[in-house]
Parts: structure tokens; sequence; C-alpha cells
């Protein structure tokens, strides 16, 4: 045996401490926890931060502060940005591969098709940005001297329970279209497979997406989603995560502030996902503009 | 700590001249005797100072004792906006808030005063009326102090006739810098004589006063003048009220009863936000002061953006639901 073959047996591996991903930072849980993730066969991988109520409260507050600037920025400036969260993903491809056939228990082919469909959803969403409100908005037709315009407008601060099997594609298929129109996330990550989306935080972290834009918590879905679904300050939630018991739950809770609430549903995250989930954190603004009156001498501009 | 203690509710005792008698009425005869005074006082050890005021920073205040904190900390509050653009309109706003924080639980107390520009006192007045909330004026030149002394009285006789309960006035920090504590000390007599009944809160700007031991003597300095008050900030400048400034003039204010049997209070202003900090900053009086200051005639916090976060956390222990700022005014 060479030398160099030795030492190479000798090294120990580095694990890496998974963390969440809140305001842009990389806190750990305030309340300490961690919880063991394994892979699809039982085996242990890592540990993830096991979030509290205080870590989804801070979130909402980074969220919140993000909103002003992201919702703000233009829609191209959105597209170019979610473009670039797509190229981030493209070069650090291996390791989401990797990290899908862990937690979902696929072949590296099947895992590479994953990983290759969601960066693709991150163009599909990239390109939706300034093309979302030509389809549902534009001029109405009205019986008067008016204008009638309708553009939407983003509601908020979002909450979305990440689907809980699917844990990249279809983490990314709830992500893209909450932010693309310029709402701020809080998405919970899959309860037994976190790792990708704490991984992809990383990502986000140097994509130019703001702080405080998409913040993400691992812990147990019911803990976090609670406080979440009661806090005043979140303006819709989408239970695509939650079972039938817990989502009626969350849902109740949501009622008290007339949160916009996305009910669970069977979705097929391989498919080209259409506008829906785009336009359900949309809000219709509507504004009367007068023409002004059109005496003989013409217009009165 | 004091062996006997007085009771809380001594106030100064002014005589005809307007200098305060007390124990300690015989070093302010000059200035050599002054500046003796002040630089006899212990120093402070900065290192020590600080890891006793972020050690009482850790301790945690849940349920029932947040609750009461919160209460206590609203009360505590002077509503503060002290800005070019204030308006009659925003005034009366601010005194609409002081006397009902939240509208949606009238069981929340009012604040203890509004803080405004002696221009706007009459205003502020109007809006507060009969509601037992005091109407707190700047006075003296705020922010800088930099003006003379005729000017500085008539600022605050304006704000006097104009109805003020209390005067915030700022002390020449150029010329405590420079050493004339006696003109410092002079000034400070000659405003709580022009201030009458009005209580005279006395701000040191501590921001500027550069060493901690500066903080002890101009603590000092104030309390030997009669202030009622001795308050950190103006809040204008980089660094405002914190919690190791604050546990000092405490300290000052315990140690001057002790000696004296006169109780001043403290008011830190500027940079605290949130009801964290807030309780903080309780933690600190009632360990450094003791429980005669746990109240809002002895006790105040300077701030504005402060009140909105004591609220939403109220409303989370009433409700059990976080809040949010879509339900507390913006001012």
């Amino acid at each position: 045996m060479s030398a160099a073959e030795k030492s190479e047996q000798q090294r120990l591996s580095v694990f890496k401490t998974y963390k969440l991903y809140v305001g842009g930072k990389f806190p750990r849980s305030e309340s300490g926890r961690v919880y063991e993730v394994t892979d699809s066969k039982g085996k242990w991988l890592a540990n993830a931060p096991q979030s509290s109520r205080k870590d989804a409260r801070d979130a909402v507050v980074a969220a919140r502060k993000a909103f002003g600037g992201w919702s703000g920025a233009t829609a191209y400036n959105r597209g170019q940005i979610l473009y670039r969260v797509a190229e981030m993903l493209e070069g650090r491809k291996e390791q989401f591969v990797r990290e899908v056939a862990d937690a979902e228990g696929l072949s590296k082919a099947k895992a590479a098709a994953v990983v290759d469909a969601a960066i693709d959803r991150w163009v599909w969403y990239a390109g939706w940005t300034d093309k979302i409100a030509q389809v549902v908005g534009g001029g109405n037709p009205v019986a008067g001297p008016f204008f009638n315009l309708s553009s939407p407008e983003p509601t908020g601060v979002v909450t979305v329970l990440a689907p809980q099997e699917s844990s990249f594609l279809g983490l990314v298929s709830v992500i893209a279209p909450v932010i693309a129109t310029g709402n701020t996330v809080i998405v919970i990550a899959s309860e037994k497979s976190p790792l990708p989306a704490l991984s992809l935080g990383e990502v986000l972290a140097t994509s130019d997406v703001p702080g405080g834009v998409v913040n993400i918590l691992s812990g147990r879905t019911s803990e976090i989603a609670a406080p979440l679904a009661a806090h005043q300050d979140v303006n819709a939630i989408d239970l695509a995560g939650a079972d039938d018991v817990l989502a009626k739950e969350l849902e109740i809770a949501a009622a008290d502030n007339l949160k916009r609430v996305l009910r669970p549903q069977p979705v097929d995250y391989a498919r080209t996902p259409g506008t829906e989930r785009l336009t359900a954190f949309l809000e219709t603004k509507t504004v009367w503009h007068p023409t002004g009156s059109l005496g003989a001498s013409g217009s009165s501009y | 700590m004091p062996t006997s203690a007085p009771s809380p509710k001594l106030s100064t005792p002014l005589e005809q001249g307007g200098a305060p008698t007390h124990a300690l009425g015989d070093v302010t005869a000059s200035d050599s005797t002054l500046r003796r005074f002040l630089h006899g006082l212990p120093g402070v050890d900065p290192v020590g100072l600080e890891a006793r005021a972020a050690s009482l920073g850790t301790r945690s205040i849940k349920t029932t004792a947040k609750a009461y904190a919160i209460d206590l900390a609203i009360s505590m509050v002077d509503l503060t906006t002290l800005e070019g653009a204030d308006t009659p309109g925003k005034v009366r706003a601010l005194g609409a808030k002081a006397v009902l924080p939240d509208p949606t639980d009238r069981t929340a107390p009012t604040t203890a005063a509004v803080c405004v520009y002696p221009d706007m006192v009459a205003v502020a007045k109007e809006a507060v009326a009969g509601s037992g909330v005091k109407v707190a004026s700047v006075a003296t030149a705020f922010p800088a102090g930099r003006a003379a002394l005729p000017v500085k009285l008539a600022d605050v006789r304006d704000a006097v006739a104009a109805g003020a309960d209390e005067i915030d006035m700022v002390i020449d920090r150029g010329a405590f810098l420079a050493g004339r504590y006696l003109k410092v000390y002079d000034e400070i007599v000659a405003v709580k004589e022009a201030s009458g009944a009005a209580r005279l809160k006395v701000i040191f700007e501590t921001g500027e006063l550069s060493t901690y031991d500066n903080i002890r003597r101009a603590s000092w300095l104030g309390m030997l003048a009669g202030a009622d008050f001795i308050k950190t900030s103006t809040g204008k400048v980089a660094v405002n009220a914190t919690p190791a400034n604050t546990l000092l003039m405490l300290e000052a204010v315990r140690d001057f009863r002790a000696q004296t049997g006169v109780q001043v209070g403290v008011k830190p202003a500027g940079g605290i936000r949130t009801t964290k900090d807030a309780i903080k900053f309780l933690v600190v009086v009632n360990e450094t002061a003791g429980e005669d200051w746990l109240d809002n005639h002895w006790f105040r916090f300077g701030a504005s953006s402060l009140l909105n976060d004591l609220l939403m956390q109220r409303q989370k222990l009433a409700t059990g639901r976080y809040s949010g700022p879509d339900y507390v005014t913006v001012d």
C-alpha cells in the first residue's frame, strides 16, 4: 500500500452540520434541539435542527422585513434571480443527486432526473415572473369614460408546508411560484427528509435571493405549522405537506386573520405545473382611472 | 444600600435661591470643591459593569411575571415624537395612543407621558386632557444644548407656560467635557428654578460623555443640582441607552438616596425597541435600585416604537397567537 493510499484510509470524514436558513443566515434552532434523519432504509444520515415556535416567529419577522424589497423589485429582476438559482443548482447537482437518492431511495439515474426537473422548474417559473400580470391582469371593459385596470399583487408573507414525499422537486415546485410573484415565504421542509431543503438554503444564499425572501425550517411539521397558521402577520398558507387532520386544524387556525389557504391536493410534481400555484397567492388590485370629459374640443387633458 | 430607607415620595426641597439643600450641599460651594467631589467618586470598572449588565439580561421572565412586566413597561413609556416634521395631527394621534394604547383591549394601561417639542405642548396637553397622562417637553435647545442660558430658560418657561408637566433638559456637554462642572451645575439649577412645579429630567447624552466615569460624575452632578430624573440620551446620537449605562445611573440614584434621603428617577431613552430589551431594563432596575423604582414615578422609558412591540407581546399573551404590525398603529 502506498503512503498516499494509507493517508486516504486514515482520513476522518467531515460531517456536515445542517442548519436552518432564516433571514439570509444559517442559525441553529433557538431550542438547540436536533433530530435524526435517516435514509429510506433507516440508516442514519445526519442530524437536522428541530425548530421550535420561536424559530417560526423569527422567520416571520425576517420574511416580513424582506417583503417590501422583494415585492417592490421589478418582475424582470425577480426572473433573473430565479434563473440564477437554477444556475447555482446546476453547479451543485451532484450533491443534490446524492441527497435526493438517499432521502427518497431512488437510483442515481432517477435521482438525477428529479434534480434536473427541479432545476428546470426554477427556469420555468423565472420565465413567468414578468408574464403572469398579462395573464391574470389587464384592462377591463367598462360602460363609462374610465380606464379600468386590474393588476395582480403579491399577498405578503406565505407559509408553505412542503410536500412530505417529494423532498426536492416537490419543495421547489411549492417555493418557486410563491416567490416568483413577489411574496416572501417560510417553508417547513419535509419532516422525514429535510436535508435537500436545508442544502437548498445554501444555494439560495449564493443566488442573489435577498435574505428573508425564503426561510427554511426543519422539524416536526405539526409543531411548527400550528403557530404559523395562527400567526397574525402571516397572510397565506399552503398546506401541501399536511395530512387531512392537520390540514383541518391549520385551516381553522388560519381563519382568524382571514389567511388565504391553499388546501392539499394530489399533485404529480413531475408534470409541468400550470399557473395555479402562481395565482393562488396573488391578490387583484383594480383601479378606475378617469379618461376626462370628451367635449367638442377633445380631451380635457 | 440605605440602612433606613426613606420614603420614596420625598422630593428635593428647594431653598429660596434654587440650590437644593441636602447632606452634600457643601460640595457645590465652588468649582474646586465640586471637581474634587466628582473626581473623588470611585472609578467605574467597565468590564465588571458590562458583565453585570449582561448577566442581568439573561433572566428568563415568563407567563404571569412577563404579563406584569409588560403592563409595567407600558405604564412607564414616555411616548415620544421629536421630529422636525411633527404636525399637530401627529401629536394628537400620539396623545390618543398614549391614553388608549390598544383600542382592542381597554385593560392595557395608559403610558406615563407623551414627550414633544415645546411648541407642541399645548396640542399634546389637549390630546391627553383628563386621562392622567403627563405631557413632557424637551427644552433648553434640545438636542445639542448649544445656546445661551437666557435662550434655554426662555425655552423652558415657554414649555411650562404651555402646560408641560415635565421638562427634559440637556446638559451642556461641551462644558462638562471641558471640566467646567460648576457651569453645568448652575445651568441645571437655573432650569430647575424656571421649571417651577414641573418635574425636571436631566439628559446627559451618555453617548457623548466618552467614559463610564464621566457618566457617573454627570449623574451625581445632575442629582446635586436638583434633577428629579436623570436621563441617558436624546435619542439623536449613535449610542443611546444601554443596559450598562442605565445600570451605572441606577447605582448612582441608589447611592444618592442612601446619602441624602432624596430619591431621583431614571429614564433610559433611545434604542429600546423590543419587549425583551424593556424587560431586561426592568430586571436591572429591580436588582440595582430596588422595588421602590419599579413605578412610573421613578422610572421611564423614552421610546416610540417600543410601545408597539409591547402591545404585540401583550396581545400574544392574551390570545396565544403571535400578533403582527397590522394590529397596532403606525406612527
